[in-house]
C-alpha cells in the first residue's frame, strides 16, 4: 500500500500576481482571464504521486484578499509545511513584495517552511521586467525553490507543485493541524476532539455522572 | 477606501468576526477594521512581546520566559462549553477546519478551604470528598429527577412546575444541603452569584443540563479550548468572511464615526479618507468607551472585572498536576457576592513555552481594593513567577441601533465560558438583519 501525506501549502504574493489563478491551474487544470479577486475558493486541495508511489496531498490555503492590507492573520502561517511565494515577471515592483513576504515567512513560519519563488504570467515574456538571473540569484541566496510559471498556458505549474512534493520530508508525520485533515484521517494523529464527529451523537439527556 | 459597505465592523474581536463572518456568508458587503496591528481585540491572545507592550510598556520580556513565538496569552479568561452555542456556530460555519481542540483536563471547585475535583465520572462521584454519604444519596435523586425530566410527560416533574417554582424550592424538595446547592449553583450552573435560587428553576435546569451534557460528550471536563489560544477563534470567523469577500484592513486608526442631519450612520473616517457605510458595527472601545474615541459616547458602563494573568512556573498545587483546569470559588466560600474563577492553560495547548502556566484569576468588582479581592484564588497558585492585572470596565450600549444603524456589542463578561458572547452576535445579527440568527450548514468546499 502506497503511503498519502498531507501538507499544509500557503499562497503569499502582491494582489493580482495569479496566486489563485496558479492554483486553480493546479487543482483543476483551469483558467479564467478575468478572474475577480479570490472570493470563496480559499480551502482546496491537490495531490501529488512521486516515482516512489508515494502520494502527497496538499492541502492549499489561498490568502481570500487579506494579504492587500497587510491583515493576514498568524494562523495562516501556522504549521504551514511549504509556501509559494508568487511574483509577476512583467511587474518588479511585485518582486520587491515577495521579498517581504519571504521575510515575513523567515519570521513567523516553522524555519523547517519549504519556499518556493514563483514568477508567474511568463506567457506575457515580451513584457519581462524581472529577469530569470535576478530572481534565480535571489532564491539560491535564500535558499528558495524557483521557477517561472504560466498559470495561462500551465507552463511550469505542475512541475513546481510537484518538485515542492520531493523536497517535503517523507518520514516524519507532518502536522495535521486543519479540520480536514483530521477528518479524513489521512496522516498524523490528532490529540485533540473533533467536534464534528460528535455532534450528532449526544442528546440533552445523557446519563449524568455525578 | 471610496466604496460603498452594506457593514462597516469596528473591533476584531470574537463577538465582532462572528458577525462579519455570518453576514459575509449572508452574501453583505463587509469591511472590517481594527486599530491594533493584530486580530482579537479585547478577546486576543498576545505573545510576549505584545503582553508586555500592553501591560508594561517599558519593560521588555524577559528571556528565561523562552522564544517570543511561543506565547499566545488570552487576555479573556473562557473557555468554549463543549455542548453550548459556540460549538454549533463553529460546525455549522465549518471553522473547524482552521482549529484545533483540545479538552480542559479538570474542573475543581473550593470549598472549606481545599479545592475538590468535580467529578467526571460514577467513580469520581463516589470518592469525591464534596459531600457526605447521605448528601451523595440526595444529590443522587436530585441529578436522577432532572435527567428523567420531560415537559411533556407530567409523571416525570414530581409536582415540581419548573417556570413557576424557584430554584430553592426545588432544592428544599430534595433537602440539598447549603454546601451541595452552592456547587449545584456555582459549578455546575455556572452561576456567579445567588441571585438565582429565589427566580424559576427552569434557567438553572437548562444550565445544569447543558453542563452535564457538556461534561459527557468528551470525558474530563465540560470544556475545550483551541490549540494557540482563545485568538484563533476571532481569526478563523475573519477569514471565514474574508473567504466570503469581506475585505479586511488592521492597524488602521478609526478617527469619527459620520453621520447625517438626523444622527444616522453614513459612513468611518480613517485619517482623510471616508468609507461609505450603511451600517456600522463595532465594539464599544470604538463608541466612547473610556471617551478613547473622543466622538460621541453610546455605551455605558455596567461595573467592572478584574483579571489577573499569573505567569507559572508549575502547575496549580492539588489539582493532579493538571495541564489545565478551571477553579472555581463559590462567593459564599470566602464571603463575596461574586465567585472568583481561575482558568489555566499550558504548553499542552501550545499558549506558552514548555513547563510554564497561564493562569488567569477573576471576579466581578465588589470594592475598590480590587486585587485584594482576588486574593484567595490567588493563594491557590503557589509561587507566582509575574503577574499582569487589568481592571476592566464592562461596557453595554446605550441605544439598539434603529434610530442611527450603529450596533454596539458588549464588552466580555466575567462568565466562564461563550454563552453571552453569542447571545450578543444573535441579539446584534436580529437587528441588523431583521430576522432570526439561522444556521445553515454552508456548503463543503473541500475539493478532491
Amino acid at each position: 500500500m502506497s503511503k498519502q501525506l498531507q501538507f499544509k501549502l500557503v499562497l503569499l504574493g502582491e494582489s493580482a500576481v495569479g496566486k489563485s489563478s496558479l492554483v486553480l491551474r493546479f487543482v483543476k487544470d483551469q483558467f479564467d482571464d478575468y478572474r475577480e479577486s479570490t472570493i470563496g475558493a480559499a480551502f482546496l486541495t491537490q495531490t501529488v504521486t512521486l516515482d516512489d508511489g508515494t502520494v502527497v496531498k496538499f492541502e492549499i490555503w489561498d490568502t481570500a484578499g487579506q494579504e492587500r492590507y497587510k491583515s493576514l492573520a498568524p494562523m495562516y502561517y501556522r504549521n504551514a509545511n511549504c509556501a509559494v511565494v508568487v511574483y509577476d515577471i512583467t511587474q518588479s515592483a511585485s518582486l520587491e513584495k515577495a521579498r517581504n513576504w519571504i521575510r515575513e515567512l523567515q519570521r513567523q513560519a516553522d524555519p523547517s517552511i519549504i519556499i518556493a519563488l514563483c514568477g508567474n504570467k511568463s506567457d506575457l515574456a515580451a513584457r519581462r521586467q524581472v529577469s530569470q538571473e535576478e530572481a534565480q540569484k535571489y532564491a539560491e541566496e535564500e535558499g528558495l525553490m524557483w521557477a517561472e510559471t504560466s498559470a495561462k498556458t500551465g507552463e511550469g505549474v505542475s512541475e513546481i507543485f510537484t518538485a515542492i512534493a520531493k523536497k517535503l520530508p517523507t518520514t516524519a508525520a507532518p502536522s495535521s493541524r486543519a479540520g480536514a485533515g483530521g477528518r479524513t484521517g489521512a496522516a498524523g494523529g490528532r490529540s485533540g476532539v473533533d467536534l464534528n464527529r460528535q455532534q450528532n451523537a449526544v442528546s440533552t439527556n445523557e446519563p449524568c455522572n455525578c | 477606501m471610496d466604496e460603498e459597505y452594506d457593514v462597516v465592523v469596528l473591533g476584531t474581536g470574537l463577538t465582532e468576526c462572528i458577525l462579519s463572518g455570518l453576514l459575509s456568508v449572508e452574501g453583505k458587503k463587509v469591511l472590517h477594521m481594527d486599530r491594533n496591528d493584530y486580530y482579537g481585540g479585547d478577546s486576543a491572545s498576545l505573545n510576549l512581546t505584545q503582553l508586555y507592550r500592553k501591560f508594561r510598556p517599558d519593560q521588555a520580556p524577559p528571556a528565561e520566559l523562552g522564544r517570543d513565538r511561543d506565547y499566545a496569552v488570552d487576555l479573556v479568561p473562557k473557555f468554549i462549553i463543549a455542548s453550548g452555542e459556540l460549538t454549533k456556530i463553529l460546525v455549522h460555519t465549518d471553522v473547524t477546519r482552521y482549529l484545533e481542540f483540545k479538552q480542559i483536563a479538570g474542573s475543581f471547585v473550593y470549598r472549606e478551604g481545599k479545592i475538590s475535583k468535580v467529578p467526571s465520572t460514577e467513580m469520581e462521584a463516589v470518592r469525591s470528598p464534596l459531600m457526605g454519604l447521605f448528601e451523595k444519596r440526595r444529590a443522587k435523586k436530585f441529578f436522577e429527577f432532572l435527567q428523567g425530566w420531560k415537559d411533556e410527560d407530567p409523571a416525570t416533574h414530581q409536582g415540581v412546575d419548573l417556570d413557576k417554582d424557584s430554584m430553592k424550592s426545588v432544592y428544599e424538595k430534595f433537602g440539598l444541603e447549603p454546601g451541595t446547592q452552592d456547587f449545584i449553583g456555582h459549578a455546575m450552573a455556572l452561576y456567579l452569584d445567588d441571585d438565582y435560587i429565589t427566580k424559576p428553576a427552569r434557567p438553572a435546569y437548562d444550565r445544569i443540563v447543558l453542563y452535564t451534557s457538556s461534561m459527557a460528550r468528551y470525558g474530563k471536563s465540560p470544556y475545550i479550548y483551541p490549540l494557540y489560544g482563545l485568538g484563533e477563534l476571532p481569526q478563523s470567523f475573519a477569514r471565514l468572511s474574508a473567504i466570503y469577500g469581506g475585505t479586511y484592513m488592521l492597524d488602521k486608526s478609526i478617527d469619527e464615526i459620520v453621520t447625517d442631519a438626523d444622527g444616522k450612520v453614513v459612513g468611518v473616517r480613517s485619517g482623510t479618507e471616508t468609507v461609505k457605510a450603511k451600517q456600522v458595527i463595532g465594539d464599544p472601545s470604538y463608541f466612547g468607551a473610556g471617551n478613547s474615541g473622543g466622538g460621541k459616547v453610546h455605551v455605558v458602563e455596567e461595573g467592572k472585572v478584574i483579571r489577573a494573568i499569573c505567569i507559572l512556573k508549575h502547575p496549580i498545587p492539588g489539582t493532579e498536576d493538571s495541564d489545565s483546569v478551571q477553579i472555581i470559588i463559590p462567593q459564599n466560600q470566602v464571603g463575596r457576592k461574586n465567585d472568583i474563577y481561575i482558568a489555566m492553560v499550558s504548553s499542552t495547548h501550545n499558549v506558552c513555552a514548555k513547563d510554564v502556566h497561564v493562569a488567569i484569576v477573576s471576579t466581578i468588582v465588589e470594592t475598590d481594593k480590587p486585587e485584594q479581592e482576588i486574593a484567595p484564588g490567588l493563594q491557590l497558585l503557589g509561587p507566582i513567577y509575574d503577574k499582569f492585572v487589568d481592571v476592566t470596565p464592562l461596557y453595554t450600549p446605550t441605544s439598539d441601533g434603529k434610530a442611527d444603524n450603529i450596533y454596539i456589542t458588549r464588552s466580555y463578561d466575567a462568565t466562564s465560558h461563550f454563552e453571552t458572547v453569542v447571545e450578543d452576535v444573535q441579539d446584534v445579527w436580529k437587528r441588523v438583519v431583521g430576522k432570526d440568527l439561522v444556521l445553515k450548514k454552508r456548503e463543503v468546499e473541500v475539493e478532491q
